[in-house]
């Protein structure tokens, strides 16, 4: 019965994937075909709903400009876009333009899924690359050619608990703090028989210790991508650091800990006072009751120097389209200074076109987000190569084990650094 | 009935024909109609089940490039599954999981199964009540064990600090989380099988039982040298696809261990491999021969079992 019931759903399922590529299909000749009468409708595959209205406001304004060419927006969920977009790359059936990410953008752009942009930005009059910050252009290049115009940047900034503060009488963290300001104001804050603790140090990359081997003048990977930065002093000292203060400090919850509640949770509940969370959290913040009344974001701490991991999405069209023209001009009109605008107004996302940001700052009136764009100064960007994925698996099932206590850091850091080199050795 | 003469007359002649044309008009016929009805399962069967069953062997040979592209590895992606140690910790993990739940969902769900088949007030909603895990989605039902498994803030440790027992951290304790997988596990299949084994009790003849009880054998007795014996086929079933069951679990321990867990390693099976590689990390071809493995191994444990079943299965 169990199995006779997967293979009706299976069926079922079969035969709705079936159907609609049938309407798929449909629908691509009838807009084809009535291409002849000048008629173009564009597919824009993103992966997030928040920002939904954003883009629909900015493919509106297209539309306006450019009366012959539709843009359908359409939103699938991030956990399915990648295996839609994978398929459908493998099958021919990309859309015409969609969201690229900078971890996957080397494997799209290596293997000529990605339509070749650098000539008609270079002849573009509304597209500028030096407007963008530098290396989110370059996240988007492969082989010195453009892949993709960069949408969008986020950078990570410290959450604090206000109400918390206030209970243990710690002032609120400025621009001032040091790596020890953060350890000491931890430990008053930390309340053992409460269960709340100062300061949520979890086992992540991008909203965790990366930004402080950063700070720390150290390397997650060497500038020609070819050696993992672990196995150096500047890495191994913050990695120390870092660890201490689950194990050593016990200003934060353990791994253990975090494995079975979110360090998201965790600062959600007001059981953390403090944690490093990247300012694509803020609308899920800002919607959150207890955080949106009780809570709010300031920049970094400093180590020997200021530093934040950034990133950014770009917009890229499909090698295989049959609308070049049409997909090329609507990635120029989202490149363009107007488009950023709009999506600034949105206030979902910090344009990445310069001199935006302050549109988008207008709107952030729940929490003081402006320092996630003033962070940008010295934001580095974050570490990436052809298989991002493969070793950034590989380097956090090596730390696990410093982080349980199991092995000692330096060990944990010397393992990374060779698990990530022997994958970084296959990409070349 | 001049068509049947003149069939009769030309009977000794052309006899073999004749039939072999009669019969093979009305099994074509047949035939036709079979092939017909079977037609929209063999087609689901080769589409859904064969075929990709046959290119996930070949893929098995490849090392998978980006977007379908593959280059033929030959024996590498086998030569490199059996040095990983990761595969072979794999290979404990789901023979561990298997070794625990099968009996205690098979003793379980056939202890359930005769206490129902009893004439007691309300069976029609025990009979449900144990169904039901079956009906719910697995990952809906993994969602709620693990806040039920969680060490600080979950009910089973809550319950019992009341009685003044610490609880053990379930889902982040690598000795103990796959005694919590498998506790999942034996929970959600013993009501599908308790199903089965009800159908199987449900045609012994209750005289044998009568009979039983006139000589004077205890329930207990009865139950071991009536209800057993004769239920054995059905217990068959039961045991041959909950090994392969155990064998392909995957849903509770992705859902109910994180990624970031110190217990992922002595919990994570064959298939939980399998998908790492193949959809996590891409490498298409090394997941494929991990599925291949796991493959080999339910086939000699199924070919055992059916040997086996000789010793013990009454028909």
């Amino acid at each position: 019965m169990k199995k006779s019931i997967k293979k009706l759903i299976s069926v079922i399922a079969a035969t709705v994937a079936v159907g609609s590529m049938l309407v798929g299909c449909g629908g691509s000749t009838s807009s084809s075909g009535s291409s002849k009468g000048g008629d173009v409708t564009l597919t824009y595959a993103i992966w997030d709903k928040n920002q939904e209205p954003g883009m629909r406001a900015m493919a509106d304004a297209f539309e306006k400009k450019n009366p012959g060419i539709k843009v359908n927006v359409e939103v699938t969920a991030w956990d399915q876009y990648w295996t839609k977009l994978d398929a459908a790359a493998s099958g021919g059936s990309l859309p015409d333009v969609f969201w690229m990410h900078p971890n996957q953008a080397a494997r799209y752009a290596s293997n000529s899924v990605l339509l070749d942009i650098t000539d008609k930005i270079k002849s573009s009059s509304l597209v500028s690359l030096d407007k963008f910050p530098k290396d989110l252009v370059k996240v988007y290049e492969n082989d010195g050619k453009n892949y993709a115009i960069p949408k969008d940047f986020d950078t990570i900034g410290l959450w604090y608990n206000k109400t918390l503060f206030d209970e243990a009488g710690v002032a609120y963290p400025t621009d001032k703090w040091t790596w020890d300001d953060l350890l000491n104001a931890s430990k008053k804050l930390t309340n053992a028989e409460k269960g709340i603790y100062g300061f949520g140090a979890p086992m992540d990359l991008q909203q965790g210790f990366d930004n402080f081997i950063f700070q720390n003048g150290g390397q997650v990977l060497s500038d020609d991508k070819t050696k993992s930065g672990f196995d150096t002093k500047a890495v191994k000292d913050t990695m120390q650091w870092y660890i201490d203060l689950s194990l050593k400090e016990k200003v934060s919850p353990t791994q253990n800990q975090f494995s079975e509640n979110t360090y998201t949770a965790f600062f959600e509940s007001g059981k953390t006072a403090m944690g490093l969370f990247g300012s694509w959290m803020l609308s899920e913040f800002g919607a959150n009751e207890y955080v949106a009344k009780n809570c709010d974001v300031a920049v970094l701490p400093q180590g020997k120097q200021r530093a934040t991991i950034y990133n950014g999405l770009g917009n890229a069209i499909a090698a295989n389209t049959t609308h070049k023209e049409e997909a090329w001009k609507f990635v120029e009109y989202l490149g363009s200074e107007e488009a950023n605008k709009i999506q600034a107004e949105s206030g979902v996302a910090i344009p990445a076109y310069e001199g935006t940001t302050d549109a988008w700052m207008k709107t952030q009136t729940k929490f003081n987000s402006k320092v996630y764009a003033e962070m940008l100064a010295y934001a580095k960007i974050n570490p990436y190569s052809k298989e991002t994925d493969k070793w950034q698996t590989a380097e956090k099932e090596a730390l696990l084990k410093a982080f349980t206590g199991e092995a000692s850091v330096s060990d944990a850091c010397d393992e990374a650094a060779k698990k990530v080199n022997e994958i970084l050795a296959t990409e070349k | 009935m001049i068509s049947k003469n003149e069939s009769i007359a030309e009977m000794p002649k052309n006899k073999n024909i004749t039939t072999k044309k009669k019969i093979s008009k009305s099994t074509l016929n047949e035939w036709k109609w079979a092939y017909i009805m079977i037609f929209p399962t063999f087609i689901g069967l080769m589409v859904l089940n064969i075929i990709p069953a046959i290119q996930t062997l070949f893929l098995s040979f490849e090392k998978a490039g980006a977007f379908g592209k593959s280059t033929w590895v030959g024996l590498d992606n086998y030569k490199k599954l059996f040095q990983d140690a990761a595969v072979m910790r794999a290979v404990f993990n789901t023979l561990e999981y298997a070794i625990i739940s099968v009996p205690a969902i098979v003793i379980l769900s056939l202890i359930v199964a005769v206490l129902l088949n009893k004439k007691v007030k309300g069976t029609t909603i025990y009979r449900t009540i144990y169904f039901l895990p079956m009906v719910a989605a697995p990952a809906a039902i993994a969602m709620v064990w693990r806040w039920l498994f969680n060490s600080q803030y979950g009910l089973i440790n809550y319950v019992l600090s009341i009685i003044g027992i610490n609880g053990p951290k379930w889902i982040t304790d690598p000795n103990v989380a796959i005694i919590s997988i498998a506790i999942v596990g034996i929970w959600s299949a013993i009501g599908y099988n308790m199903v089965l084994l009800l159908a199987g009790l449900q045609e012994i003849p209750k005289d044998y039982y009568e009979a039983a009880s006139i000589d004077g054998a205890s329930p207990l007795r009865q139950f071991f040298t009536i209800t057993i014996p004769l239920v054995s086929p059905t217990m068959f079933f039961v045991v041959v696809t909950s090994v392969i069951s155990a064998f392909q679990v995957f849903d509770v321990i992705f859902m109910m261990i994180d990624k970031t867990s110190t217990a992922l390693e002595s919990t994570q099976s064959l298939v939980y491999l399998f998908y790492k590689y193949s959809f996590v990390l891409n490498d298409k071809g090394y997941g494929s021969a991990i599925v291949m493995l796991l493959l080999a191994i339910i086939m000699i444990v199924t070919v055992i079992q059916v040997k086996c079943q000789k010793k013990w299965v009454n028909y």
